[in-house]
């Protein structure tokens, strides 16, 4: 009786230690790509708030610029971004402690509606507050002017510098 | 009313004319009675004189949802003129220092005075208010709590609330009487708000508690709807455009306490209220108000200048060294 019970008892610390160890690899291998994933942007919350993009529904992400064809938008959106969002996301939108870049792919590749959804509902645990106060043609604007924002050219590498040179 | 009894109760002595004279504040001299004014005068002259928006909602008393942008501070004046019967018509003013905590937390700083015609000028006291945000995305209605601390003197006029069994003739004491009263309050609110197609709804449910002595639970509440005058923003810089105006309408009134809950000695208020969004960051509100029953007063006018400073956090963070 008292072996069986031992023999259980091995069993059930094979079992939470396997459990406490495969837990452990997970966590380890999520931290990496976290980690991997915060490092290709500037700042540690710019990760967290793209991740955001993802979480809008389906039908959100579906919908469609209105004021696409609208040769103002984009005008009338930069003038928006000039009082509303440099403070956080810097003037040329590339980003700043506060804000992430929206010129980074996250963004320019997200649908026009999923950026509409995220200016609506805001991103608060991560310090962008929600935007619908601002009417919903004025946020079309908004995303009509991100959308026109050319991404960072990528950084030059060593050969191809040597080349230029 | 009630509190028209307390404080006649408060001069209730042998000699109450001694007693007035004893409390009686120095009014201010001239030059210090035209503070407000001055004041209001610079601040509109340097709204004028600068040009750039906020988006700032024309109620005075009612709450929408929204809180101030993290890291922002928005300084406001306002004044409300008020008509009294049985007294003398008064100025209230105050100055409110709003600072986005979070995006989730606003927490705002009063200070209230109020100058009372034919009478005197003084101070009345301060509150120190907190916003949170319940829920982290936009849903059909949404949620914000509310939490004052308040300490005023009886004379304070401002008339941010209306609650319980506030009255006009609670109004019509001397400074030197009314000032003699002290409240300690916790104000609650429930904001509950809701902007579709261009147009903001919004409920705000009172429940005060002036916790000095055994006062009962009072109510109140305010409601308002408004709308930009229009939804797309112009491609130009401008200060006339029409998005920069927002129009709307707010009522506020008592709803009665916890031992007589209704509409019984109360008072109400509809007003009519338009903001101008100026660009840079500042706002120009006005609101005439109407009173709707005996019990309130005939008339107030209130208007409000207020400038927002982005990224007030950071430069105060910058100051004592840390980093951007």
């Amino acid at each position: 009786m008292k072996r069986t019970m031992t023999t259980a008892t091995r069993r059930f610390g094979f079992v939470i230690t396997s459990a406490v160890l495969l837990a452990a690899c997970v966590g380890t291998a999520t931290a990496q790509s976290d980690h991997s994933e915060h490092e290709k942007y500037k700042y540690k919350n710019d990760a967290l708030v793209y991740a955001e993009l993802a979480k809008a529904p389906k039908k959100a992400v579906a919908r469609r610029n209105p004021l696409e064809s609208d040769s103002d938008a984009v005008l009338a959106g930069g003038k928006l971004f000039d009082q509303h969002c440099t403070e956080c996301h810097g003037e040329l939108a590339d980003g700043t402690k506060k804000g992430p870049s929206l010129r980074a792919d996250p963004v320019q590749q997200a649908t026009p509606g999923a950026l509409f959804w995220l200016l609506t509902n805001g991103v608060v645990r991560r310090g962008m507050p929600v935007w619908s106060k601002l009417p919903e043609p004025q946020r079309w604007q908004l995303v009509s002017y991100i959308k026109s924002l050319n991404p960072p050219k990528p950084a030059a590498t060593a050969g191809e510098q040597t080349l230029q040179h | 009313m009630k509190l028209t009894l307390l404080r006649t109760k408060t001069l209730d002595r042998a000699n109450p004319l001694r007693d007035i004279a004893k409390v009686v504040p120095r009014p201010l001299g001239g030059l210090a009675r035209m503070i407000p004014w001055v004041c209001q005068l610079i601040l509109v002259f340097a709204a004028l004189a600068i040009s750039a928006p906020a988006q700032e909602s024309p109620y005075i008393v009612t709450y929408d949802h929204y809180l101030e942008e993290p890291g922002s501070l928005e300084v406001e004046y306002f004044s409300t003129f008020g008509t009294q019967r049985g007294g003398n018509d008064f100025h209230a003013f105050w100055a409110e220092f709003e600072y986005g905590a979070t995006a989730w937390w606003t927490t705002e700083l009063y200070f209230d005075g109020q100058t009372t015609f034919n009478d005197s000028t003084i101070f009345t006291g301060f509150r120190w208010e907190n916003r949170f945000r319940l829920l982290q995305r936009e849903h059909f209605i949404n949620p914000v709590l509310y939490i004052e601390y308040e300490q005023t003197s009886g004379a304070d006029k401002i008339l941010k609330e209306v609650e319980g069994h506030d009255v006009e003739a609670d109004y019509a004491d001397p400074n030197a009487i009314a000032r003699q009263d002290h409240d300690h309050e916790i104000e609650t609110k429930l904001l509950l708000s809701k902007t579709f197609n261009g147009w903001n709804i919004a409920e705000n449910t009172i429940a005060t508690k002036n916790v000095t002595g055994g006062n009962p639970w009072e109510f109140g509440y305010a409601i308002g709807a408004s709308r930009p005058l229009a939804l797309k923003a112009s491609a130009r810089r401008c200060s006339f455009c029409p998005e920069n105006f927002i129009a709307g309408m707010e009522m506020y009134g008592g709803l009665g306490d916890t031992y007589s809950f209704g509409l019984h000695e109360t008072s109400h208020y509809l007003a009519p209220v338009v903001a101008w969004n100026l660009p840079s960051d500042w706002t120009l509100r006005l609101s005439p108000g109407f009173g709707l029953n005996d019990n309130s007063h005939r008339f107030l006018l209130r208007w409000g200048v207020s400038r927002e400073f982005s990224g007030f956090g950071s430069a105060i963070s910058r100051l004592f060294g840390g980093r951007q």
